[in-house]
């Protein structure tokens, strides 16, 4: 809401400077969000009227006019306007003139005629966005005065970005109530007297939806001259407010709109057939809107009706067909209350802002219908002339907003706020606010809360108020007492903390990617993928929720790729979603992806790709985390992303944590990924138990290495090896480690070679050869029996 | 006798020569087995000496473990030096350039995001608050309805909300999970709910997707002062500077009253440049009292117990700690913009 400080201050006497007065209305919850002034700077010019205007001799559109300027007696001038006529008064820039655009004003010649100034148009100086001709004042504007000051141009527009509950504030009067208040100033309104009725026309208004309008004021003016043209200092506050002048009816009803909040509307009487109902639309009924726009209405939707059909949008828009055309001569005025519950939203659903429905969805006080309606008279008589007839008035009751009594308990007010505000002061505050105070018992105040104080329906609402006016920077900030309590950390959950830092140091950059991908990016990992979808969504590109974190990691990793980053590793934790709406799964998961070379390009190392292997190392190092690493297994599972010859499901006992694996190579083909791609996923809840470690006493006694060298069928995997050995071995293997893997010359085809060292120990006593020597020989035996395992010698 | 005693003179002279003239450690070696080694010189005359008459052999005796004794004193010398020679000379071969570049991997990095969320997290669990989470996809009720932000109230006007159909949407904000809390807890409360949260809104100070801490404290006697408290004394740990903070009255359905709390401008400390829009101020976080109508949604009485809630926006606080200029860039995961944060 715009708001012209001068204006303002007709209200409230304005004692303070403009930065004050922001400060005081932003602290107070109405914040200014910028202030400008009313006018681009201009200097040195004038009214001036056009004495005697002639062709120019040499040019056909120019003309010669002498301009009277009252003191600085009779100027010439050269203009082109069309409307330069004699009797005219329009803005004269004089020699010396500076204009908003920069431009000087010089004595010159224009075709040989001399030219001692310019005559400006209301764009020239920036009053305007356009302008068809020079700027027409007023009649009685006395010649020679400045023009900054004959317009009252020194004025500042204040811009209020105000909450959605303070509908109160949608106009000069409920601000200036506000002002009042919080600079402890009395606020003068303008004359608002009835204006007396000259005939006896009525048009019958009748209530059909009373919940939704309770209440609706008409009146007829016949004879209005539509083509009055609109007093200059009505049409500056207007264009001070932000809205374009019109037509005199149109901007009346701004006016005072702007004035005291209430939107008001004019319909042309002679299209109106027989009276006004407010109804309910019936679905399928059309119509066609001011803005050029036709929509199609439905039950939920109010409109005000004559005798055959919907003209206008209650409390939103109205119709094209019943608006004021210039050949308008009998009006029929609109002041109406609507509840804001049957506003709410409806102009939204039409893709319409209006400022009617903004202020009637926010609530516009119930009382203010007739008063408007008076005061929007009085301005058209005055201005366009007419014969005003008698206020028709349709009230229900029973659906008025009533005046809420709200008990207020000052211990209450302490209690909420931390500190207490004296009780003068919210006497003070309270009435200032507009609501009468009786103090009903001991303790407890009982509160009248004006109808327009549509957020003002709670004890703790006018404790708001209190704090709000009182000044929240009058309220001190105290710490809580300690009421120290511990918050448990139970230790056998893992932290993702400790996840997140475990890659960090294995080089790994952690990401953060949009929750929603494109779907075909989901698609082309899992061609069965049934992504939970956007009713909404901002573009193709963020169109379903991620079923998995690998569709944002593949994009952030073709973002680096494209900015030649060869070696890529990322992570990210979040949820991804799975299942449908009804059974909906928000699952948190880690996951990551790499590719590049094993090591970062460094010398004396290898230059190898980084390999399955690479990655495993990392996913096991987190899993080790838990302090149960024996418990997880790598299963070689199908998974429609990753490469069937490299992707395993990970297992902890026999429930599936996560995956890791290749990218399929046609995977990475279809999202032109640039080089061979590994990722994984865990899911959090899954590894998130850990043990608690259990310290075991340590062995007085050496360990002793055994080291065996097996050929296995190329079939048989490692794993089983492992499982087979820990199975033989006896209670005192320590430690198994695979050392080498030979494949190739010396070990026959569909072969291969394994060095494996066992470790072994007893807790209580030195291992001798022959125990040991008995372990080893079991073991070997198992293996060949198991996985036609030989000794290699 | 004396040609027994000069005998022995020189066999010492001329093995001292030969220690004087090992130049390494085998030669030594060398000279030692030639001197006492089982068929040394000097063994020799040891094992000579049994053949002598018991007067001359102690003279003798005596004489030779002289020589040994001296010889042993020598080739230990020796042998110190030719170490430490070795010694020198195998560091010279061991010198490495210290300044070629270490081996191995090179160390990652956390998102901004996630470091700025950690040190919001430790600052309130230093005075402890738990840490909270909730679901993304959401329902109308714990999102909206609530919160006291009824169907068409002007306020759902402000969150621009993505919906998956009538009733589910993406969160808002993390106000949600103060719900959730509220109805399975109880009061008390002292808790943060951290997270993601989506606005249908994108172009250069939005994105569709961003991340706030939701904080949540309701006890008995809980006040408005103390929310001022806790949230000044954030601010000036978070930034690790002395500024000042404003609380101005604000509007939000769930909390009354409500503020917007106003952080003095870091970087003209209050004088007005282009961050603060000439104002000196930075706007920070909404926060308020919890508002009776949410504490009746969840059951917890009113009259009893009083609370506190705010609602921080992460990407603001990171922008302004690391000086990141451009809210998008967060979530474009550019290697050369997360390398910057180790």
């Amino acid at each position: 809401m715009r708001i012209s400080e001068q204006w303002l201050c007709e209200w409230v006497a304005l004692n303070v400077p403009t930065v004050e007065l922001c400060r005081r209305l932003t602290m107070a919850g109405l914040e200014v969000s910028s202030v400008q002034a009313a006018a681009p700077a201009f200097s040195d010019v004038v009214v001036g009227e056009i004495v005697h205007c002639i062709p120019h001799p040499n040019a056909d559109r120019l003309k010669l006019c002498e301009v009277f300027a009252g003191e600085l007696g009779l100027v010439s001038i050269v203009c082109g306007a069309p409307n330069a006529r004699v009797g005219l008064k329009a803005p004269l820039a004089q020699v010396g003139a500076q204009l908003p655009d920069g431009l000087r004003i010089r004595q010159t010649r224009l075709r040989g005629e001399q030219s001692a100034g310019m005559l400006c148009s209301a764009k020239e100086l920036g009053l305007a966005d356009e302008a068809a001709g020079l700027m027409e004042l007023s009649q009685d504007a006395p010649n020679g005065i400045d023009l900054r000051q004959y317009l009252n141009l020194d004025d500042q527009i204040i811009e209020v970005d105000l909450t959605p509950n303070r509908g109160d504030c949608l106009g000069m009067a409920g601000l200036a109530r506000e002002l009042g208040a919080l600079l402890r100033k009395p606020v003068t309104r303008p004359s608002l007297e009835p204006v007396t009725a000259v005939i006896d026309d009525e048009l019958s208004v009748h209530l059909d939806a009373p919940a939704d309008c309770p209440r609706y004021i008409g009146r007829i003016v016949r004879g209005v001259d539509a083509r009055a043209p609109t007093p200059l200092w009505l049409c500056e506050r207007l264009r001070r407010a932000g809205i374009r002048p019109l037509s005199a009816a149109v901007d009346v009803t701004n006016y005072v709109m702007l004035e005291l909040g209430q939107p008001l509307h004019a319909f042309d009487l002679a299209t109106l057939a027989g009276g006004i109902r407010v109804r309910r639309a019936d679905s399928g009924e059309r119509l066609a809107l001011l803005n050029g726009a036709s929509v199609e209405l439905d039950e939920q939707t109010l409109v005000i009706a004559d005798a055959h059909r919907p003209v206008a949008l209650a409390g939103i828009m109205g119709g094209a067909s019943t608006a004021v055309t210039e050949q308008t001569c009998d009006l029929f005025l609109e002041a109406a209350f609507f509840a804001p519950r049957s506003i709410a939203g409806r102009a939204r659903r039409f893709g319409l802002h209006t400022d009617s429905a903004h202020r009637f969805e926010r609530g516009v006080d119930p009382n203010l219908p007739r008063i408007a309606m008076e005061r929007a008279t009085r301005l058209l008589v005055e201005i366009a002339g007419g014969r005003p007839g008698p206020v028709s008035e349709a009230s229900d009751a029973a659906y008025l907003p009533s005046v809420a009594e709200l008990v207020l308990r000052p211990a209450r007010v302490t209690r909420l706020l931390g500190s207490e505000i004296p009780s003068v002061e919210m006497h003070e505050i309270l009435e200032r606010l507009g609501m009468s105070v009786t103090e009903s018992s001991v303790g407890a105040w009982s509160i009248s809360v004006p109808a327009y104080r549509f957020d003002i329906a709670r004890e703790v609402d006018l404790i708001e108020e209190l704090a709000r006016v009182w000044g929240y920077d009058q309220l001190p900030a105290r710490r809580a007492p300690a009421g120290l309590a511990m918050i448990a950390r139970p230790e056998r959950v893992l932290p993702v903390r400790r996840l997140r830092r475990l890659l960090v140091a294995r080089g790994y950059q952690e990401a953060i990617t949009y929750s929603f991908v494109a779907r075909e990016l989901e698609q082309a990992l899992d061609p069965e993928a049934a992504p939970i979808v956007l009713a909404n969504p901002i573009s193709a590109d963020l169109a379903v929720m991620r079923t998995s974190l690998w569709s944002g990691l593949i994009r952030a990793l073709l973002h680096n790729q494209k900015r030649q980053h060869q070696r890529v590793r990322l992570f990210e934790t979040g949820l991804c979603f799975s299942g449908n709406l009804d059974a909906l799964r928000q699952e948190s998961v880690l996951a990551g992806i790499v590719c590049g070379s094993a090591w970062p390009e460094q010398w004396g190392a290898s230059r190898r790709s980084l390999d399955f292997f690479d990655v495993k190392g990392d996913v096991e190092a987190l899993l080790a985390l838990t302090g149960e690493f024996a418990t997880f297994r790598f299963v070689p599972e199908p998974h429609p992303a990753l490469h069937p010859g490299q992707s395993a499901r990970i297992y902890r006992c026999d429930r599936g944590v996560g995956w890791i694996g290749a990218l399929h190579p046609r995977v990475q083909r279809t999202l032109e990924l640039s080089m061979p791609s590994f990722v994984f996923e865990l899911a959090l809840a899954e590894i998130e138990a850990a043990v608690l470690p259990a310290c075991q006493d340590l062995s007085r006694y050496p360990s002793i290495r055994r080291d065996l060298a097996i050929v296995v069928d190329e079939d048989v995997a490692v794993q089983q090896v492992d499982d087979c050995i820990r199975a033989a071995a006896g209670g005192n293997l320590r430690e198994i480690v695979v050392f080498d893997l030979y494949r190739g010359q010396g070990i026959p085809p569909g072969r291969k070679s394994l060095a494996i060292g066992l470790i072994l120990q007893d807790s209580s006593r030195t291992l001798t050869d022959k125990g040991v020597e008995e372990s080893i020989s079991c073991v070997v035996g198992e293996l060949r029996h198991q996985l036609k395992a030989e000794l290699r010698e | 006798m004396s040609t027994q005693a000069e005998e022995f003179d020189n066999l010492l002279q001329e093995a001292t020569e030969a220690v004087a003239t090992a130049g390494s450690l085998p030669e030594l070696d060398d000279v030692r087995v030639a001197y006492l080694g089982k068929k040394g010189a000097v063994t020799a005359r040891l094992k000579a000496l049994g053949a002598l008459e018991p007067q001359e052999r102690r003279v003798a005796g005596q004489a030779i473990n002289r020589v040994k004794q001296s010889l042993e004193k020598a080739l230990a010398e020796r042998r110190g030096v030719l170490q430490e020679v070795e010694l020198a000379r195998g560091l010279e071969t061991e010198r490495v350039d210290v300044t070629q570049p270490g081996r191995g991997e090179t160390v990652g990095g956390l998102h901004p995001i996630t470091r700025t969320l950690e040190r919001i997290e430790d600052l309130f669990t230093s005075i402890g608050f738990a840490v909270a989470e909730g679901p993304e996809i959401e329902d109308d009720y714990h999102n909206f309805g609530a919160l006291n932000i009824p169907e068409h109230h002007p306020a759902r006007a402000m969150h621009d909300t993505f919906y998956f159909d009538a009733h589910r949407l993406l969160r808002t904000h993390t106000s949600p999970v103060q719900v959730r809390i509220m109805e399975t807890q109880g009061a008390p409360i002292r808790v943060i709910a951290p997270g993601r949260v989506y606005r249908c809104d994108s172009d250069l100070t939005h994105t569709p997707m961003f991340h706030q801490v939701e904080g949540l404290l309701v006890d008995h006697g809980v006040t408005f002062g103390e929310l001022k408290a806790v949230l000044d004394e954030f601010v000036k740990c978070y930034f690790e500077q002395d500024l000042a903070v404003r609380f101005r009255p604000s509007y939000f359905p769930f909390t009354e009253p409500s503020a917007e709390m106003d952080v003095q401008c870091m970087f003209c400390r209050g004088d007005g440049c282009r961050v603060c829009s000439s104002s000196g101020w930075l706007e920070m976080l909404g926060c308020g009292m919890v508002h009776p109508a949410v504490f009746e949604c969840v059951g917890i009485d009113a009259e009893h117990y009083t609370g506190y809630a705010f609602g921080i926006g992460v990407e603001r606080l990171a922008m302004l700690r690391y000086g990141v200029n451009d809210l998008r860039i967060f979530f474009e995961n550019d290697l050369r913009f997360l390398r910057q944060f180790r």
